[in-house]
Protein backbone atom coordinates (compact mmCIF):
# COMPACT_ATOMS: atom_id res chain seq x y z
CA UNK A 1 0.00 0.00 0.00
CA UNK A 2 1.07 3.56 -0.75
CA UNK A 3 0.88 6.71 1.30
CA UNK A 4 -0.38 8.65 -1.72
CA UNK A 5 -1.71 8.03 -5.22
CA UNK A 6 -2.13 10.95 -7.60
CA UNK A 7 -4.61 10.61 -10.45
CA UNK A 8 -3.90 12.92 -13.37
CA UNK A 9 -0.80 14.16 -15.16
CA UNK A 10 -1.47 17.80 -15.97
CA UNK A 11 0.19 20.67 -14.09
CA UNK A 12 -1.87 19.87 -10.94
CA UNK A 13 -0.99 16.17 -10.89
CA UNK A 14 2.71 16.59 -11.63
CA UNK A 15 3.12 19.46 -9.17
CA UNK A 16 1.38 17.44 -6.44
CA UNK A 17 3.80 14.62 -7.29
CA UNK A 18 6.85 16.90 -7.05
CA UNK A 19 5.80 18.08 -3.59
CA UNK A 20 4.76 14.63 -2.36
CA UNK A 21 7.95 13.02 -3.66
CA UNK A 22 10.13 15.68 -2.03
CA UNK A 23 8.26 14.98 1.22
CA UNK A 24 9.37 11.32 0.89
CA UNK A 25 5.84 10.03 0.33
CA UNK A 26 6.91 7.87 -2.68
CA UNK A 27 3.87 8.84 -4.77
CA UNK A 28 2.37 6.72 -7.47
CA UNK A 29 0.97 8.85 -10.30
CA UNK A 30 -1.60 7.40 -12.70
CA UNK A 31 -1.01 9.42 -15.85
CA UNK A 32 -3.59 7.91 -18.28
CA UNK A 33 -2.74 5.73 -21.26
CA UNK A 34 -3.10 8.23 -24.08
CA UNK A 35 -3.48 11.65 -22.45
CA UNK A 36 -0.38 11.76 -20.24
CA UNK A 37 0.65 15.37 -19.76
CA UNK A 38 -2.92 16.57 -20.13
CA UNK A 39 -4.33 19.38 -22.19
CA UNK A 40 -1.03 21.24 -22.59
CA UNK A 41 0.30 18.35 -24.71
CA UNK A 42 -2.01 19.66 -27.44
CA UNK A 43 -0.89 23.27 -27.27
CA UNK A 44 2.04 25.04 -28.87
CA UNK A 45 3.61 28.13 -27.36
CA UNK A 46 2.81 28.80 -23.69
CA UNK A 47 3.60 32.46 -23.06
CA UNK A 48 2.17 33.00 -19.59
CA UNK A 49 3.81 30.31 -17.47
CA UNK A 50 6.11 32.23 -15.13
CA UNK A 51 9.82 31.55 -15.39
CA UNK A 52 9.94 31.14 -19.16
CA UNK A 53 10.62 34.66 -20.38
CA UNK A 54 10.66 33.61 -24.03
CA UNK A 55 7.73 31.17 -23.71
CA UNK A 56 7.88 27.40 -23.80
CA UNK A 57 6.17 24.73 -25.89
CA UNK A 58 3.30 23.07 -23.98
CA UNK A 59 4.59 19.49 -24.46
CA UNK A 60 8.09 20.57 -23.45
CA UNK A 61 6.74 22.11 -20.24
CA UNK A 62 4.84 18.94 -19.37
CA UNK A 63 7.79 16.64 -20.06
CA UNK A 64 9.91 18.85 -17.81
CA UNK A 65 7.29 18.62 -15.02
CA UNK A 66 7.22 14.84 -15.47
CA UNK A 67 11.01 14.63 -15.27
CA UNK A 68 11.00 16.80 -12.15
CA UNK A 69 8.41 14.55 -10.48
CA UNK A 70 10.40 11.44 -11.42
CA UNK A 71 13.67 12.94 -10.22
CA UNK A 72 12.38 12.88 -6.63
CA UNK A 73 11.02 9.36 -6.83
CA UNK A 74 7.50 9.57 -8.31
CA UNK A 75 6.48 6.32 -9.96
CA UNK A 76 4.41 6.97 -13.09
CA UNK A 77 1.98 4.48 -14.61
CA UNK A 78 0.64 5.03 -18.13
CA UNK A 79 -2.81 3.60 -17.65
CA UNK A 80 -6.36 4.76 -16.98
CA UNK A 81 -8.25 4.54 -13.72
CA UNK A 82 -11.45 2.60 -14.29
CA UNK A 83 -12.70 2.43 -10.69
CA UNK A 84 -12.14 4.39 -7.49
CA UNK A 85 -13.19 3.27 -4.01
CA UNK A 86 -12.66 6.27 -1.77
CA UNK A 87 -14.58 5.54 1.43
CA UNK A 88 -12.69 4.29 4.48
CA UNK A 89 -9.11 4.58 5.61
CA UNK A 90 -7.65 2.69 2.64
CA UNK A 91 -8.53 3.90 -0.85
CA UNK A 92 -8.55 1.51 -3.81
CA UNK A 93 -7.67 2.44 -7.39
CA UNK A 94 -8.39 -0.05 -10.20
CA UNK A 95 -6.60 0.42 -13.52
CA UNK A 96 -7.51 -0.51 -17.09
CA UNK A 97 -5.01 -3.38 -17.03
CA UNK A 98 -6.72 -4.85 -13.95
CA UNK A 99 -4.08 -3.85 -11.40
CA UNK A 100 -5.44 -2.63 -8.07
CA UNK A 101 -3.44 -0.12 -6.03
CA UNK A 102 -4.16 0.96 -2.46
CA UNK A 103 -3.26 4.16 -0.67
CA UNK A 104 -4.03 6.17 2.44
CA UNK A 105 -4.55 9.35 0.43
CA UNK A 106 -5.66 10.22 -3.08
CA UNK A 107 -5.08 13.40 -5.04
CA UNK A 108 -7.76 13.62 -7.71
CA UNK A 109 -6.54 15.84 -10.57
CA UNK A 110 -8.26 14.55 -13.68
CA UNK A 111 -8.79 17.95 -15.29
CA UNK A 112 -11.53 18.40 -17.82
CA UNK A 113 -12.76 16.94 -21.09
CA UNK A 114 -13.53 18.87 -24.27
CA UNK A 115 -17.13 19.93 -24.62
CA UNK A 116 -19.02 18.90 -27.74
CA UNK A 117 -21.49 20.99 -29.70
CA UNK A 118 -24.09 18.25 -29.32
CA UNK A 119 -24.92 18.05 -33.04
CA UNK A 120 -26.18 14.95 -34.75
CA UNK A 121 -23.28 14.59 -37.19
CA UNK A 122 -20.52 15.68 -34.83
CA UNK A 123 -19.26 12.23 -33.88
CA UNK A 124 -19.66 10.81 -37.37
CA UNK A 125 -17.61 13.65 -38.87
CA UNK A 126 -15.01 13.63 -36.11
CA UNK A 127 -11.71 12.96 -37.85
CA UNK A 128 -13.32 13.77 -41.19
CA UNK A 129 -13.16 17.51 -40.84
CA UNK A 130 -14.43 18.00 -37.30
CA UNK A 131 -11.56 18.32 -34.83
CA UNK A 132 -10.78 19.21 -31.22
CA UNK A 133 -7.03 19.52 -31.78
CA UNK A 134 -5.68 22.30 -33.99
CA UNK A 135 -2.06 21.34 -33.38
CA UNK A 136 -2.78 17.76 -34.48
CA UNK A 137 -4.96 18.44 -37.48
CA UNK A 138 -4.29 21.99 -38.74
CA UNK A 139 -1.64 20.63 -41.10
CA UNK A 140 -4.31 18.91 -43.20
CA UNK A 141 -6.12 22.16 -44.00
CA UNK A 142 -3.51 23.92 -46.12
CA UNK A 143 -5.11 26.57 -48.33
CA UNK A 144 -8.55 25.55 -47.10
CA UNK A 145 -11.39 27.49 -45.50
CA UNK A 146 -12.16 26.39 -41.96
CA UNK A 147 -13.95 27.59 -38.85
CA UNK A 148 -13.22 27.66 -35.15
CA UNK A 149 -16.17 27.66 -32.73
CA UNK A 150 -15.66 29.42 -29.42
CA UNK A 151 -14.74 32.73 -27.82
CA UNK A 152 -12.15 31.88 -25.19
CA UNK A 153 -8.36 31.84 -25.12
CA UNK A 154 -8.14 28.37 -26.62
CA UNK A 155 -10.42 29.34 -29.51
CA UNK A 156 -8.25 32.40 -30.26
CA UNK A 157 -5.05 30.40 -29.96
CA UNK A 158 -6.40 27.75 -32.31
CA UNK A 159 -7.65 30.32 -34.82
CA UNK A 160 -4.30 32.11 -34.91
CA UNK A 161 -2.41 28.84 -35.16
CA UNK A 162 -4.65 27.57 -37.96
CA UNK A 163 -3.94 30.63 -40.13
CA UNK A 164 -0.47 29.15 -40.64
CA UNK A 165 -2.17 26.55 -42.81
CA UNK A 166 -5.63 27.70 -43.85
CA UNK A 167 -6.39 30.54 -46.26
CA UNK A 168 -9.37 31.64 -44.22
CA UNK A 169 -10.50 31.00 -40.67
CA UNK A 170 -13.96 31.97 -39.45
CA UNK A 171 -14.34 32.36 -35.71
CA UNK A 172 -17.92 31.58 -34.76
CA UNK A 173 -19.09 32.86 -31.42
CA UNK A 174 -22.56 32.89 -29.95
CA UNK A 175 -22.10 36.25 -28.26
CA UNK A 176 -20.91 39.63 -29.50
CA UNK A 177 -17.92 39.82 -27.18
CA UNK A 178 -15.10 37.40 -26.47
CA UNK A 179 -14.15 35.75 -23.20
CA UNK A 180 -10.52 35.51 -24.35
CA UNK A 181 -7.77 37.64 -22.80
CA UNK A 182 -7.03 41.05 -24.33
CA UNK A 183 -3.70 39.89 -25.80
CA UNK A 184 -5.28 36.92 -27.54
CA UNK A 185 -8.21 39.02 -28.80
CA UNK A 186 -5.94 41.72 -30.23
CA UNK A 187 -3.84 39.13 -32.00
CA UNK A 188 -6.92 37.52 -33.56
CA UNK A 189 -8.47 40.89 -34.59
CA UNK A 190 -5.20 41.86 -36.26
CA UNK A 191 -4.96 38.63 -38.23
CA UNK A 192 -6.15 39.30 -41.81
CA UNK A 193 -7.07 35.64 -42.38
CA UNK A 194 -9.54 35.60 -39.48
CA UNK A 195 -13.15 36.71 -39.91
CA UNK A 196 -15.43 36.89 -36.88
CA UNK A 197 -19.04 35.75 -37.08
CA UNK A 198 -20.77 37.18 -34.02
CA UNK A 199 -23.97 35.94 -32.37
CA UNK A 200 -23.88 32.74 -34.37
CA UNK A 201 -24.25 29.09 -33.43
CA UNK A 202 -23.39 26.05 -35.50
CA UNK A 203 -26.64 24.22 -36.23
CA UNK A 204 -25.62 21.70 -38.91
CA UNK A 205 -22.53 19.97 -40.20
CA UNK A 206 -22.76 19.05 -43.87
CA UNK A 207 -20.78 16.45 -45.77
CA UNK A 208 -20.83 12.82 -46.72
CA UNK A 209 -17.34 11.46 -46.18
CA UNK A 210 -15.67 14.77 -45.41
CA UNK A 211 -17.03 18.03 -44.07
CA UNK A 212 -18.15 20.30 -46.92
CA UNK A 213 -19.92 23.01 -45.00
CA UNK A 214 -21.85 24.06 -41.93
CA UNK A 215 -25.11 25.79 -41.19
CA UNK A 216 -24.90 28.69 -38.77
CA UNK A 217 -27.89 30.27 -37.06
CA UNK A 218 -27.95 33.89 -35.99
CA UNK A 219 -29.08 33.82 -32.37
CA UNK A 220 -30.57 37.31 -32.59
CA UNK A 221 -33.03 36.63 -35.43
CA UNK A 222 -32.94 32.87 -36.03
CA UNK A 223 -31.86 33.06 -39.67
CA UNK A 224 -29.63 30.26 -40.93
CA UNK A 225 -26.85 30.63 -43.46
CA UNK A 226 -24.59 28.01 -45.02
CA UNK A 227 -20.81 28.32 -45.09
CA UNK A 228 -18.73 26.22 -47.48
CA UNK A 229 -15.69 24.97 -45.61
CA UNK A 230 -13.70 21.82 -45.04
CA UNK A 231 -12.76 21.95 -41.37
CA UNK A 232 -14.56 22.72 -38.12
CA UNK A 233 -12.46 23.09 -34.96
CA UNK A 234 -14.45 23.03 -31.74
CA UNK A 235 -13.07 25.03 -28.80
CA UNK A 236 -16.11 25.77 -26.66
CA UNK A 237 -14.60 24.86 -23.35
CA UNK A 238 -14.39 21.77 -21.24
CA UNK A 239 -16.30 20.01 -18.49
CA UNK A 240 -14.69 18.73 -15.28
CA UNK A 241 -13.90 15.03 -15.58
CA UNK A 242 -15.72 13.63 -12.56
CA UNK A 243 -17.34 10.39 -13.79
CA UNK A 244 -15.03 8.29 -11.58
CA UNK A 245 -16.22 9.98 -8.39
CA UNK A 246 -19.96 10.41 -8.99
CA UNK A 247 -21.81 9.29 -5.89
CA UNK A 248 -18.63 9.52 -3.81
CA UNK A 249 -17.38 13.11 -3.92
CA UNK A 250 -19.69 16.08 -3.52
CA UNK A 251 -19.86 18.24 -6.64
CA UNK A 252 -20.64 21.95 -6.96
CA UNK A 253 -23.44 23.46 -9.03
CA UNK A 254 -20.84 24.02 -11.78
CA UNK A 255 -20.03 20.31 -11.79
CA UNK A 256 -16.57 20.65 -10.25
CA UNK A 257 -15.46 18.65 -7.21
CA UNK A 258 -16.37 20.61 -4.07
CA UNK A 259 -13.45 21.44 -1.78
CA UNK A 260 -13.33 23.09 1.63
CA UNK A 261 -12.47 26.79 1.21
CA UNK A 262 -8.99 27.39 -0.18
CA UNK A 263 -7.94 23.84 0.71
CA UNK A 264 -8.09 20.75 -1.50
CA UNK A 265 -10.10 18.73 1.05
CA UNK A 266 -13.14 16.96 -0.42
CA UNK A 267 -16.04 15.56 1.58
CA UNK A 268 -14.12 12.29 2.12
CA UNK A 269 -11.18 12.36 4.57
CA UNK A 270 -7.91 11.50 2.82
CA UNK A 271 -9.21 12.46 -0.62
CA UNK A 272 -7.92 15.73 -2.04
CA UNK A 273 -8.75 17.33 -5.39
CA UNK A 274 -6.74 19.79 -7.46
CA UNK A 275 -6.54 21.59 -10.78
CA UNK A 276 -9.26 22.18 -13.38
CA UNK A 277 -11.49 19.50 -11.84
CA UNK A 278 -12.12 21.85 -8.86
CA UNK A 279 -11.87 25.13 -10.73
CA UNK A 280 -14.84 26.55 -12.67
CA UNK A 281 -13.21 29.97 -13.00
CA UNK A 282 -9.49 30.37 -13.67
CA UNK A 283 -8.29 27.09 -15.23
CA UNK A 284 -4.73 28.15 -16.03
CA UNK A 285 -1.64 25.96 -16.06
CA UNK A 286 -0.16 27.98 -13.23
CA UNK A 287 -3.31 27.99 -11.07
CA UNK A 288 -3.54 24.22 -11.57
CA UNK A 289 0.08 23.83 -10.52
CA UNK A 290 -0.57 25.93 -7.40
CA UNK A 291 -3.64 23.84 -6.67
CA UNK A 292 -1.53 20.66 -6.96
CA UNK A 293 0.83 22.08 -4.35
CA UNK A 294 -2.09 22.71 -1.98
CA UNK A 295 -3.29 19.11 -2.43
CA UNK A 296 0.13 17.60 -1.75
CA UNK A 297 0.57 19.72 1.40
CA UNK A 298 -2.96 18.88 2.60
CA UNK A 299 -2.28 15.17 2.04
CA UNK A 300 1.03 15.46 3.90
CA UNK A 301 -0.70 17.08 6.89
CA UNK A 302 -3.44 14.44 6.85
CA UNK A 303 -0.88 11.62 6.80
CA UNK A 304 1.11 13.22 9.61
CA UNK A 305 -1.97 13.11 11.82
CA UNK A 306 -2.69 9.39 11.23
CA UNK A 307 -1.83 6.87 13.96
CA UNK A 308 1.65 5.33 13.61
CA UNK A 309 0.28 1.80 13.09
CA UNK A 310 -1.85 2.94 10.14
CA UNK A 311 1.09 4.74 8.53
CA UNK A 312 3.30 1.70 9.03
CA UNK A 313 1.03 -0.31 6.73
CA UNK A 314 1.79 2.09 3.89
CA UNK A 315 5.48 1.44 4.05
CA UNK A 316 5.02 -2.05 2.64
CA UNK A 317 6.13 -2.20 -1.00
CA UNK A 318 5.50 -2.95 -3.80
CA UNK A 319 2.30 -1.03 -4.28
CA UNK A 320 0.37 -3.64 -6.25
CA UNK A 321 -1.83 -5.81 -4.06
CA UNK B 1 10.04 5.62 -30.49
CA UNK B 2 8.00 2.96 -32.22
CA UNK B 3 9.00 -0.50 -33.36
CA UNK B 4 6.56 -0.42 -36.29
CA UNK B 5 8.10 -0.40 -39.75
CA UNK B 6 7.93 2.81 -41.79
CA UNK B 7 6.12 2.80 -45.11
CA UNK B 8 6.33 5.67 -47.60
CA UNK B 9 4.53 6.99 -50.66
CA UNK B 10 7.00 4.95 -52.71
CA UNK B 11 6.67 1.66 -50.84
CA UNK B 12 2.95 1.85 -50.01
CA UNK B 13 1.75 -0.29 -52.91
CA UNK B 14 4.29 -3.06 -52.27
CA UNK B 15 4.14 -3.08 -48.49
CA UNK B 16 0.44 -2.44 -47.93
CA UNK B 17 -1.79 -2.70 -51.00
CA UNK B 18 -0.22 -5.82 -52.52
CA UNK B 19 0.33 -7.59 -49.23
CA UNK B 20 -1.61 -10.75 -48.46
CA UNK B 21 -1.63 -9.85 -44.75
CA UNK B 22 -4.06 -7.73 -42.75
CA UNK B 23 -2.12 -4.51 -42.30
CA UNK B 24 -2.91 -1.50 -40.17
CA UNK B 25 -1.29 1.76 -41.25
CA UNK B 26 -0.73 4.34 -38.50
CA UNK B 27 -0.78 7.80 -40.12
CA UNK B 28 1.25 10.01 -37.78
CA UNK B 29 3.60 13.01 -37.47
CA UNK B 30 6.36 14.15 -35.13
CA UNK B 31 4.40 17.23 -34.03
CA UNK B 32 1.32 15.26 -33.00
CA UNK B 33 1.35 14.56 -29.26
CA UNK B 34 -1.53 12.06 -29.31
CA UNK B 35 0.33 10.13 -32.06
CA UNK B 36 3.30 9.68 -29.73
CA UNK B 37 0.94 8.57 -26.95
CA UNK B 38 -0.79 5.92 -29.05
CA UNK B 39 2.35 4.54 -30.69
CA UNK B 40 3.45 2.22 -27.84
CA UNK B 41 -0.13 0.93 -27.59
CA UNK B 42 -0.08 -0.03 -31.27
CA UNK B 43 3.31 -1.68 -30.76
CA UNK B 44 1.86 -3.75 -27.92
CA UNK B 45 -1.17 -4.80 -29.98
CA UNK B 46 1.09 -5.75 -32.90
CA UNK B 47 3.32 -7.80 -30.60
CA UNK B 48 0.39 -9.61 -28.98
CA UNK B 49 -1.34 -10.39 -32.27
CA UNK B 50 1.57 -10.76 -34.68
CA UNK B 51 -0.17 -13.72 -36.36
CA UNK B 52 -3.34 -11.69 -37.06
CA UNK B 53 -2.30 -8.16 -37.96
CA UNK B 54 0.78 -6.24 -39.03
CA UNK B 55 1.14 -2.62 -38.03
CA UNK B 56 3.21 -0.15 -40.05
CA UNK B 57 3.43 3.62 -39.84
CA UNK B 58 3.37 6.40 -42.40
CA UNK B 59 4.73 9.86 -41.62
CA UNK B 60 2.22 12.30 -43.16
CA UNK B 61 4.80 15.11 -43.30
CA UNK B 62 7.13 13.09 -45.49
CA UNK B 63 4.46 11.25 -47.45
CA UNK B 64 1.73 13.70 -48.45
CA UNK B 65 0.47 11.63 -51.40
CA UNK B 66 -0.86 8.75 -49.32
CA UNK B 67 -2.16 11.12 -46.62
CA UNK B 68 -4.12 12.95 -49.32
CA UNK B 69 -5.27 9.80 -51.12
CA UNK B 70 -6.73 8.38 -47.93
CA UNK B 71 -8.29 11.76 -46.99
CA UNK B 72 -6.50 12.06 -43.69
CA UNK B 73 -7.72 15.16 -41.84
CA UNK B 74 -6.98 14.09 -38.29
CA UNK B 75 -4.16 12.12 -36.73
CA UNK B 76 -3.45 9.68 -35.34
CA UNK B 77 -5.53 7.83 -37.95
CA UNK B 78 -5.23 4.07 -38.19
CA UNK B 79 -6.52 2.37 -41.32
CA UNK B 80 -6.75 -1.39 -41.69
CA UNK B 81 -6.06 -2.72 -45.21
CA UNK B 82 -7.02 -6.09 -46.65
CA UNK B 83 -6.44 -6.94 -50.29
CA UNK B 84 -5.62 -3.32 -51.09
CA UNK B 85 -8.85 -1.94 -49.60
CA UNK B 86 -9.50 0.01 -46.42
CA UNK B 87 -11.71 -2.20 -44.25
CA UNK B 88 -11.59 -0.22 -41.01
CA UNK B 89 -10.64 3.26 -39.81
CA UNK B 90 -9.83 4.16 -36.21
CA UNK B 91 -9.31 7.84 -35.44
CA UNK B 92 -7.70 9.42 -32.42
CA UNK B 93 -5.54 8.24 -29.54
CA UNK B 94 -7.54 5.86 -27.38
CA UNK B 95 -6.69 3.51 -24.52
CA UNK B 96 -5.57 0.01 -25.48
CA UNK B 97 -8.87 -1.74 -24.64
CA UNK B 98 -10.77 0.75 -26.83
CA UNK B 99 -8.49 0.18 -29.83
CA UNK B 100 -8.63 -3.58 -29.29
CA UNK B 101 -12.43 -3.33 -29.29
CA UNK B 102 -12.33 -1.36 -32.56
CA UNK B 103 -10.09 -4.04 -34.08
CA UNK B 104 -11.93 -7.01 -32.53
CA UNK B 105 -12.94 -8.53 -35.87
CA UNK B 106 -9.30 -8.65 -36.98
CA UNK B 107 -7.79 -9.87 -33.73
CA UNK B 108 -10.19 -12.77 -33.09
Amino acid sequence: MRQIIIIGSGPAGYTAAIYAARANLSPLLIASSVEAGGELMKTTEVENYPGFAEGIQGPELMLAMQAQAERFGTEIVLDDVVKLELEGEVKRVTLGNGDVHEALTIVFATGSAYRKLGLEDEDRMSGHGVSWCATCDGFFFRQKTIAVVGGGDSAMEEANFLTKFADKVYVIHRKDTLRASKTMQDRAFANPKIEFLWNKEVAHIYGDELVTGIGVVDVTDGTETTLDLSGLFIAIGADPRTHLVHGQLTLTAEGTVAVDGRSSRTNIPGVFAAGDVIDPTYRQAVTAAGSGTVAALDAEHYLAALPKEVLARAEVQPATV
Amino acid sequence: MSSAKDVTDATFADEVLNSSDTIMVDFWAEWCGPCRAVSPILDAIAAEHSDKIKIVKLNVDDNPQMAMKYQITSIPAMKVFRGGEVVKTVIGAKPKPAIEADLAEFLA
